[in-house]
């Protein structure tokens, strides 16, 4: 499901098209999140990309009538195809060898990720990870809602028409 | 090496996101609008977060589910700046193309 996802929003000609084989992905992946005991990055994964993000997309494909359907058929560059074709099958090749050939070399360390069960509870992974954000990782958790606040204020500069100049001059 | 049981193992979600990661690169590569090649490199970043939870799960270390969490809230805010730049960009013609964004030089 995920791959038939992944598929559809590279061939499908439609952005929107494109935009809901994402969700489809992305749903995936969060699913995948929860089999690997990540219950909190999966709720994470559904609310802020399947939600917000996806929306974004969406809410720009509308606001710039961008909707047309992009035309595949025709190839803008000569063997642009083929040699992206050849490029991400080479890339699959080296990172499967790669993994296959490292997986030997996996050993467990770490403190240990705790499972839901009667002794920790039914939130131990989001607690947890809790911990080891605003304890080890703090600072770089302040580091990131700064980042957030400049993209934001960045963003509003970017995209706000500027009254002042004539001639819809942008500064 | 590699089981080839039904019980999915850290070796097939690690395979599972190289596939995905790659198809976010061939999109990249060949798509000519931006907003494909943004979820594109969305694709992208989903598959190295399945990688990281795969080996967090695989060697039993919670950091890596912290480095997915800052992942995500980078990925948000990468988003947020993209499509502002292309609302902007939009604004003044009817079309865009990748090529379109050689205006954003100076």
């Amino acid at each position: 499901m995920v791959l038939l996802g992944a598929v559809g929003v590279i061939v499908r000609k439609h952005p929107v098209h494109a935009a809901l084989s994402l969700v489809l992905t992305l749903f995936g992946v969060a699913v995948l999140f929860v089999s690997q005991e990540a219950h909190f990055l999966a709720a994470v994964q559904v609310i802020v990309y399947a939600g917000a993000i996806v929306v974004l997309f969406l809410f720009v494909i509308m606001l710039l009538g961008v909707d047309r359907v992009e035309n595949l058929r025709t190839e803008p560059l000569t063997a642009q195809r083929p040699l992206a074709i050849i490029t991400c099958l080479g890339l699959v090749g080296v990172l499967v060898a790669a993994i296959v050939n490292g997986s030997g070399v996996l050993n467990e360390r770490g403190e240990g990720i705790k499972l839901p069960d009667l002794q920790n509870g039914p939130d131990a992974n989001t607690v947890q990870l809790a911990e080891s954000i605003f304890s080890k990782y703090v600072v770089a958790f302040e580091v990131t809602s700064v980042l957030l606040v400049i993209a934001v204020v960045g963003t509003v500069l970017l995209t706000r028409k500027t009254k002042s100049s004539s001639g819809g001059q942008t500064k | 090496m590699i089981s080839l049981t039904l019980v999915p193992t850290a070796t097939w979600y690690l395979v599972l996101a190289a596939v995905l990661f790659s198809i976010g690169t061939f999109g990249v590569l060949v798509r000519r609008n931006p907003l494909v090649m943004f979820m594109c490199i969305e694709l992208m970043l989903n598959a190295v977060n399945l990688t990281f939870v795969a080996l967090a799960r695989e060697l039993n270390d919670i950091n890596g589910q912290t480095i997915v969490f800052f992942v995500m809230v980078v990925a948000a805010a990468e988003v947020v700046v993209g499509l502002g730049i292309i609302v902007s960009i939009m604004r003044n013609r009817s079309a865009l193309t990748a090529d379109d964004l050689a205006e954003l030089k100076g």
